[in-house]
């Protein structure tokens, strides 16, 4: 059953995001891969419109899956259905969490094992978004990986250097880190050039 | 009639902070601010600041945990209820709207061509954000371990592709870190400060 399927992957997405939406993405990628629910373009190309588009990149994230996927044998309703389940997934945890540590489990988050767990899982969420950025960009530079280093996209590597020189020298500039908007902005004009 | 019309101010707000905020939760964050401590004075910079704590070491959406909080202590959890659908809504309608239509606005050839140059820039963004925080990691020998290790296995796990879940990674360094505050507990039982050894 999908609907289920999508709800408690979109659960456990919830229950396991540690520190915001990027420590997410690596989980969320590796859960719509494995379930072949979308394909690593359709999951890279819609985290761009995450970004671009208001309100929690998770919650749009799952709503989208949910919508491709419930609406897939169901129609549009089914879509809406599965978006539904997936955000009520995601959200399902952060809220009972929260609302425990309100009432009653205030003095649990300042006990030491606790703060011991919490401490040994930031290092760890910051490794696999390294990792998960790294390999991400490794795959559009070689897209035979993992099987290969056989082929290689020029077009990628162009865009890629392109935009680490834009970055770095918006941030000397203007004193500040380009907005992930504007570097999508700059990213579709280059993609238009050199990927047609 | 009162809290009738609080409820609805609590939706509204949320609502409001779901639509205007792109990027994500720390986004949100100074406008979370703006609207709940400077001007609905539902809570004060301090108590601001301690639920910011709270949400970032909590699973899930930082922005769901601020909405949830700030609802339930005006009204319980009725109130967080409306927070946390008012913070979803304006997502959910929108990414709707657009996932109805993504796939055939995919199948025109430039607008293809820009995303996948877009794609490079979602994984720079990802990366950015990785180094960001590495930059911030605690130089304890302990905690370092454990990035390096997560980021290994998650590398070996793609090159190799095992196909192991992720969650395992981030459920053994939560056992790892268990493991070790027991450890030093049992070490320094009298003492009732943090026992931190290692220092820089």
């Amino acid at each position: 059953m999908i609907f289920l399927s999508l709800f408690l992957n979109f659960l456990k997405i919830g229950l396991f995001t540690f520190g915001g939406a990027y420590g997410a993405i690596p989980i969320i990628r590796e859960t719509v891969l494995a379930n072949a629910w979308l394909t690593e373009e359709q999951f890279s190309y819609f985290l761009a419109v995450s970004e671009s588009t208001p309100g929690p990149i998770m919650v749009n994230m799952a709503t989208y899956v949910g919508f491709t996927m419930g609406s897939a044998d169901h129609g549009v309703l089914g879509g809406v259905l599965g978006s539904a389940l997936c955000t009520l997934g995601t959200v399902l945890p952060a809220f009972v969490i929260m609302i425990l540590i309100t009432t009653v489990l205030r003095r649990f988050i300042n006990n030491s094992h606790v703060r011991a767990v919490l401490a040994a899982i930031v290092p760890c969420v910051t490794g696999i978004i390294v990792a998960t950025g790294l390999y991400m960009l490794a795959e559009l530079i070689f897209p035979s990986l993992p099987a290969s280093l056989g082929s290689f996209s020029l077009p990628a590597l162009i865009v890629a250097a392109v935009l680490i020189v834009f970055m770095e020298v918006y941030r000397r500039l203007r004193k500040k880190p380009v907005s992930p908007i504007l570097l999508i902005v700059v990213a579709a004009v280059l993609g238009m050039i050199f990927f047609r | 009639m009162q809290k009738l019309r609080e409820l609805w101010k609590l939706f509204f707000t949320f609502f409001k902070i779901g639509a205007f905020t792109f990027g994500g939760g720390y986004a949100m964050i100074s406008l979370i601010e703006d609207e709940c401590v400077t001007k609905n004075q539902w809570m004060t910079h301090e108590e601001m600041a301690d639920m910011l704590a709270i949400a970032e070491s909590t699973p899930g959406p930082i922005s769901i945990n601020c909405a949830t909080h700030i609802g339930y202590r005006r009204l319980g959890l009725f109130g967080a209820a409306m927070t946390t659908l008012g913070v979803v809504l304006p997502s959910f309608i929108i990414i709707l709207l657009i996932a109805n239509f993504f796939d055939y606005f995919l199948k025109i050839p430039l607008v293809a061509a820009a995303f996948r140059g877009i794609a490079v820039a979602v994984a720079l963004l990802i990366l950015r954000v990785g180094l960001k925080l590495l930059r911030k990691t605690d130089r304890r020998p302990l905690l370092v371990g454990i990035l390096l290790a997560s980021a290994l296995l998650v590398l070996l796990n793609h090159i190799l592709s095992l196909g192991v879940s992720t969650v395992y990674v981030i459920l053994g360094a939560a056992l790892f870190g268990l493991a070790t505050s027991y450890l030093k507990k049992r070490e320094t039982p009298p003492s009732e400060g943090e026992g931190r050894e290692d220092g820089e």
